[in-house]
């Protein structure tokens, strides 16, 4: 059996689970962001009462912090209210950043659990050795009623990565390349794990990124089998108490790919679909940029940051150009801070944003005018995700936005690295 | 169940949640306010031009991006009959079906009907009947998919559960 399935059947109190069957499995850790009002209502409707579990559910105010409208104020007072009525201790506050990164930052996401959240980005966790993955409003109620929830086990894709990055290339190129070539329909209802040379030197950060935006293709959940460096990561946040699965050898996946990236570029997808992408060399350099993002789940982390501040630091952004910096979580705000990076942004022109979701989803600090252009190293370029439907969005990695924010256009950063 | 009848509105492949109900109404949780906006990112003239009950039939991986519920919600409380699409991703397929919201996948179905033509959907069967007659076989629900629907949705199931659960003891 995959990792997957072993801890699909240990959650579900089965020896063996084989894909495309249905079983209804435990779930270790819910959380739900503050898009989800619904949640409280269809839990109303299903009857109410305690929860299952209150040490097992989270709420984070990530998507709407601070709250941008009289709505999501109202979204969060009656969340509050859940909580403390429900002695729910787990309330993450607009205070803290987004759900993907705290989660784990908390010491919530280990090794081995089936974690459940109302976010699609769920997937990121598959870094860590978890199942992690994403559901709507009723099927979270429904978690919150039983604690448990069902599932089709899924066929696993394997993605084998295999070589050494150059300076200058990061793991969202990565995953990029991977996605422009696989297409977004590739992994409908289907697990992927990465595996290869490349993938087992990750850090822990380049690991979430990988699998974070395996749901742009996509994909149920993601996997990486943890290394000395991920469980180091969980140890230091919660301890041992944790099951490492293993994948059997004789494990047949549903499809097999292999890349090698020693030679990969930048890449960008370009607009409007996550999977048209594109080199980030000659033809396409030089494309007016107005606005430069480096944040989100995907690319905010404190090597993201750190990067673009080694890239901006004694520089200064073009006129034309705006670069917003969002922080994943106060944590990595705070280590940006003591290195200094965000001072060094700062006097480079940027704008720092609350640690949160920001204008990734087209709510709120920072979103697009018609026919602005927009770097960003979040996870989606559809048309209005970020503002208007007008606008065009370029995914990249923190390295090409950063090179993008600096020249004010489309830019390949290995020449300032 | 009852068969569906309604006209086809088309829309391309990966036809994500922003295209069906934009992020910067996520704020929104009364059903009536979020049916204002339906299909409003892929076709802001949509709204005016459907009648309740017309079709939705779309290409590869309808409802990917956000897990956001609105994006069923918005269809269903707008009257949009159902969505049949060669295939649909992982989240939306499944709030559909929590919430027995009619949705089919029929690989092909873009090709093979016409926009604005009249067409019928058993969901049971799922089957399609065509305005020319001719009958395509979508895949069919499985019997765990079915029993949702048959409750009328997972809610629904809850509600009758613990209904008789009281009526038990
Ligand atoms: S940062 Fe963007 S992709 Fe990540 S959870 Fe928030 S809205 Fe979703």
């Amino acid at each position: 059996m995959h990792a997957l399935y072993k801890i699909l059947a240990s959650h579900a109190g089965v020896d063996s689970v084989t894909p495309g069957e249905i079983v209804t499995a435990n779930v270790d850790f819910a959380e739900v962001n503050d898009l989800y009002l619904q949640v409280l209502k269809s839990y109303e409707a299903m009857g109410g009462g305690k929860v299952w579990n209150p040490e097992k559910i989270t709420f984070i105010f990530d998507h709407f912090n601070p709250a941008p409208s009289i709505k999501a104020a109202e979204n969060h007072r009656q969340m509050r209210e859940f909580c403390f009525a429900q002695k729910i201790p787990h309330l993450v506050d607009i205070n803290e950043g987004v759900c993907h990164q705290v989660m784990p930052e908390r010491g919530w996401v280990r090794p081995g659990m089936i974690l459940v959240a109302t976010d699609s980005h769920t997937v990121t966790h598959g870094a860590f050795g978890a199942f992690g993955t994403g559901v709507g409003s009723t099927d979270m109620a429904s978690i919150m009623q039983t604690g448990k929830l069902w599932f089709r086990v899924p066929e696993v894709i394997k993605i084998n990565v295999d070589g050494i990055l150059t300076k200058g290339v990061m793991a969202k190129d990565v995953i990029l390349k991977i996605i422009g070539e696989l297409k977004q329909d590739a992994a409908v209802y289907k697990a992927i794990e990465f595996t290869g040379s490349l993938i087992e030197n990750l850090s822990v950060a380049e690991r979430m990124t990988i699998c974070n935006m395996t749901v742009e293709m996509g994909a149920k959940t993601s996997y990486i089998q943890p290394n000395e460096e991920v469980l180091k990561y969980v140890r230091e946040r919660y301890g041992d108490d944790f099951t490492v699965y293993q994948t059997d050898p004789d494990f047949a996946y549903a499809a097999e790919y292999h890349f090698d990236v020693n030679n990969l570029v930048p890449q960008a997808a370009a607009p409007h679909s996550v999977d048209n992408v594109i080199p980030v060399s000659e033809d396409h350099l030089g494309v007016q940029i107005n606005q430069v993002l480096i944040g989100t789940c995907t690319g905010g982390r404190f090597e993201d940051i750190e990067v673009a501040a080694k890239i901006l630091k004694g520089q200064h952004i073009p006129v034309h150009t705006r670069l917003i910096i969002l922080p994943a979580s106060k944590e990595v705000l705070s280590r940006c801070l003591e290195k200094g990076y965000i001072s060094d942004l700062m006097a480079a022109g940027a704008t720092i944003a609350a640690p949160g979701c920001g204008p990734c989803l087209g709510v709120h600090q920072g979103l697009l005018a018609d026919g602005e252009r927009c770097a960003t190293t979040s996870s989606r370029n559809f048309p209005g995700r970020m503002g208007s439907t007008k606008a065009e969005i370029y995914v990249v990695s923190p390295a090409t936005a950063a090179a993008s924010a600096l020249e004010g256009k489309l830019a390949d950063p290995r020449k300032y690295l | 169940m009852e068969k569906i009848q309604g006209k086809v509105f088309k829309f391309n492949d990966n036809i994500d949640t922003d295209q069906i109900y934009p992020g910067r109404y996520l704020d929104k949780s009364d059903h009536q306010e979020i049916a204002q906006h339906v299909m409003e990112g892929a076709d802001p003239s949509f709204k005016e031009n459907y009648q309740p009950g017309d079709i939705i039939v779309a290409g590869k991986n309808f409802g990917c991006g956000s897990s956001r519920e609105h994006a069923v919600i918005t269809l269903n409380a707008a009257g949009v009959g159902a969505v049949i699409a060669e295939s649909f991703a992982r989240i939306f397929y499944r709030n559909a079906v929590n919430m027995a919201y009619p949705v089919l996948i029929c690989p092909g179905i873009v090709e093979q009907v016409t926009a604005g033509e009249e067409i019928e959907v058993d969901l049971v069967e799922a089957k399609i009947t065509l305005s020319s007659g001719e009958v395509l076989q979508a895949e069919k629900l499985s019997d765990y998919v079915l029993n949702i629907f048959q409750h009328g949705g997972v809610i629904q199931m809850f509600q009758a559960k613990s209904g008789q659960e009281a009526g038990q003891k």
